[in-house]
């Protein structure tokens, strides 16, 4: 039996030569009309992965043909990015997708999901069978132990939803917290409704175009405030989210000062994403202000994805355990079927075509 | 014989840092379950130990600086045992286990098990008003140590360096809600420890009186303070960590002074 995956990702081709394999649901059975025994289409937006078992060797050419949308004159044209990995290499792949090693912001967990259901799809339609049943589900303990034993998906990697994680770091529950978003465009708009998923129920928005506020805050599910009654409403706010274009900082020490005055032990959390900025500096100097412009955010989400880089070593080493036991039950079968066809064995993971 | 518990007790107390101390290393950190484990059975020994004490002496174990300081580390892992979970403070075991340590190991390592030459005869409130005392200083100690989870959290926050150990640690509003529960716990019990001492039926030593209400003092000012909203969270943990320092200092002298003078 060979086990095999021929694909294309991120890694190896543009978003434009992606959307050319974005694959569908009858790929599988091309697939398997192919010579494949078990077939696994897995298409993402990063990428589109064939998974397979065969008794006969399928060409990565035959897999490429059935992915195409359309079939071009041309073969080499969309022959060029694919990568194949067999055997031991193909398992150690799919451990590595699953887990999220292989993804564009490394760690993400949205690939497990998108990997469960494409399982569950080809599961429907009878693609799979016991080879790639034992593969996936063991895939999908592997990310699960690598979740919980790293700290590959620790921190968050983008903008807005390293502010949210700060917004819980500091107030733990949001459901109680009062935000109001200075400015109305799409950053603040984005953070804003990552909030609002995150149980924050208060939303206020405040713009110099009073309706813009208004439309924002339809959108986000807020209310609008005056721009001029903005200063008193900080009083009462627990997250601030500026975004205006003013040219000169809008919340600096001195106007802070008296609107902290009466709330000693409620912290106070400032998001600055405008360029210039609307907070002065040295606000994240007064007592209990959390003061973050968009480049401390940055900073934040970098240090994530460094930490996350930093816990690819112990990652591997779980997915190596797995490859080794999985190989040790299934090799026998493996072996007898790369005996009976004749192809050599995959030395190393280096793109095949 | 008793003491052996209490090196075993203490040799778990160690396995809980150094885990917790390999774990943080490795950026690793999940502390609950070994921790936890690794704590209660310390704490199981210290009981072994407190209670063949105990049953030797006749009494409270409570007769010298030795005893107090056992008993003192096992009120802590007590309040951990009750609050960590509850509040889902895993990493407060990572705190709570090295103070414990530093307690059992000094108590172990210096010459202060000293014992009476003569049986000290039983007193009730004497031994009610100092074990009570105790199990608030756990509290104020527990305190403490949230107070040191809260500053480096804030640090980190404020300074935007995050480390590993900022997404272990809970929330500041999380940390501040516990403080100021150990807070009123320990100001509650401390109180009534206090006010059992005056019922010993023996005069106190004039200087232990005074530092003790000047302990009790302190606290009650840092829950006035915070009840007023006065003093800013930040504040109300580093002034828990003071008024731990104060407390365990002021111990450490009266237990002294007891010594020196007749009993505790």
């Amino acid at each position: 039996m060979n086990l095999f995956c021929v694909g294309l990702s991120h890694h190896t081709a543009n978003v434009e030569t992606r959307e050319r394999f974005a694959g569908h649901a009858q790929s599988e059975c091309i697939l398997r009309d192919a010579g494949c025994t078990e077939v696994l289409l897995l298409a993402t937006c990063n990428r589109v992965e064939v998974y397979g078992a065969s008794e006969k060797r399928v060409s990565t050419e035959e897999v490429a043909h059935c992915l195409a949308r359309k079939i071009e004159k041309d073969a080499h044209q969309y022959a060029l990015p694919f990568y194949r990995y067999e055997g031991e290499k193909c398992i150690q792949h799919l451990f590595r997708v699953a887990s999220g090693l292989d993804s564009m912001v490394v760690g993400e967990s949205e690939i497990l999901g998108q990997a469960k259901k494409a399982y569950e799809s080809a599961r429907q339609s009878g693609a799979v069978g016991p080879y790639m049943h034992r593969l996936f589900q063991r895939a999908f303990r592997v990310a699960k132990q690598v979740r919980t034993h790293t700290e590959i998906t620790r921190g968050s990697v983008s903008v807005g939803s390293v502010a949210v994680d700060l917004a819980q770091r500091i107030f733990g529950q949001l459901d109680n917290c009062k935000v109001l978003v200075l400015g109305a465009g799409e950053t603040s708009e984005r953070t804003a409704r990552a909030l609002a998923s995150r149980g924050v129920r208060d939303l206020r928005v405040s713009n110099r175009s009073n309706d813009r506020a208004r439309e924002l805050a339809e959108r986000v599910g807020g209310q609008a405030v005056p721009f001029e009654k903005w200063p008193q409403q900080c009083r009462g706010v627990d997250i601030l989210i500026a975004s205006t274009s003013s040219e000169v900082p809008l919340l600096t020490p001195a106007n802070l000062a008296p609107m902290l005055s009466d709330r000693a032990d409620r912290p106070l959390f400032v998001i600055d994403i405008a360029v210039p900025r609307d907070v002065d500096p040295t606000v994240n100097e007064m007592e209990g202000v959390y003061l973050y412009d968009i480049d401390a955010l940055r900073s934040v989400a970098d240090q994530s994805l460094a930490m996350r880089r930093q816990q690819i070593a112990s990652a591997e080493a779980i997915i190596a355990e797995h490859v080794a036991d999985l190989l040790e039950k299934i090799s026998g079968e493996l072996n007898r079927a790369s005996r009976m066809s004749g192809h050599p064995p995959v030395a190393d993971s280096s793109l095949r075509v | 014989m008793d003491r052996n518990f209490l090196i075993v007790s203490t040799i778990c107390f160690v396995a809980a840092v150094v885990h917790s101390g390999i774990e943080l290393r490795a950026g690793l950190f999940r502390p609950m379950r070994f921790n936890f484990a690794a704590i209660g059975l310390g704490f199981v020994f210290q009981t072994a130990f407190l209670s063949i004490r105990g049953h030797a002496l006749g009494r409270c174990p409570l007769t010298n600086l030795f005893e107090v300081f056992i008993f003192l580390a096992w009120s802590i892992a007590l309040i951990y045992m009750v609050v960590g979970p509850a509040y889902r403070l895993s990493l407060m075991g990572a705190f709570t286990a090295p103070l414990v340590v530093l307690l059992q190991g000094f108590a172990l390592i210096a010459p202060i098990d000293v014992h009476h030459p003569v049986k000290l005869p039983s007193n009730s409130w004497l031994e009610f008003h100092a074990s009570v005392s105790l199990v608030a200083y756990g509290a104020f100690a527990l305190a403490c140590i949230a107070g040191v989870m809260y500053l480096v959290q804030e640090r980190q926050l404020k300074t935007h360096q995050l480390h590993s150990i900022f997404y272990h640690l809970p929330p500041l509003a999380d940390l501040f809600a516990v403080i100021t529960r150990l807070l009123w716990w320990g100001f509650a019990l401390y109180t009534i420890g206090l006010v059992s001492g005056f019922f010993v039926g023996r005069p106190l030593p004039y200087i232990q009186v005074v530092c003790a209400v000047g302990v009790w003092v302190l606290y009650a000012l840092i829950l006035q303070g915070r009840h007023l909203q006065h003093l800013a969270p930040k504040h109300v943990a580093a002034l828990s960590i003071i008024g731990f320092s104060a407390a365990l200092t002021l111990l450490w002298g009266i237990t002294f002074t007891a010594q020196t003078t007749s009993l505790p």
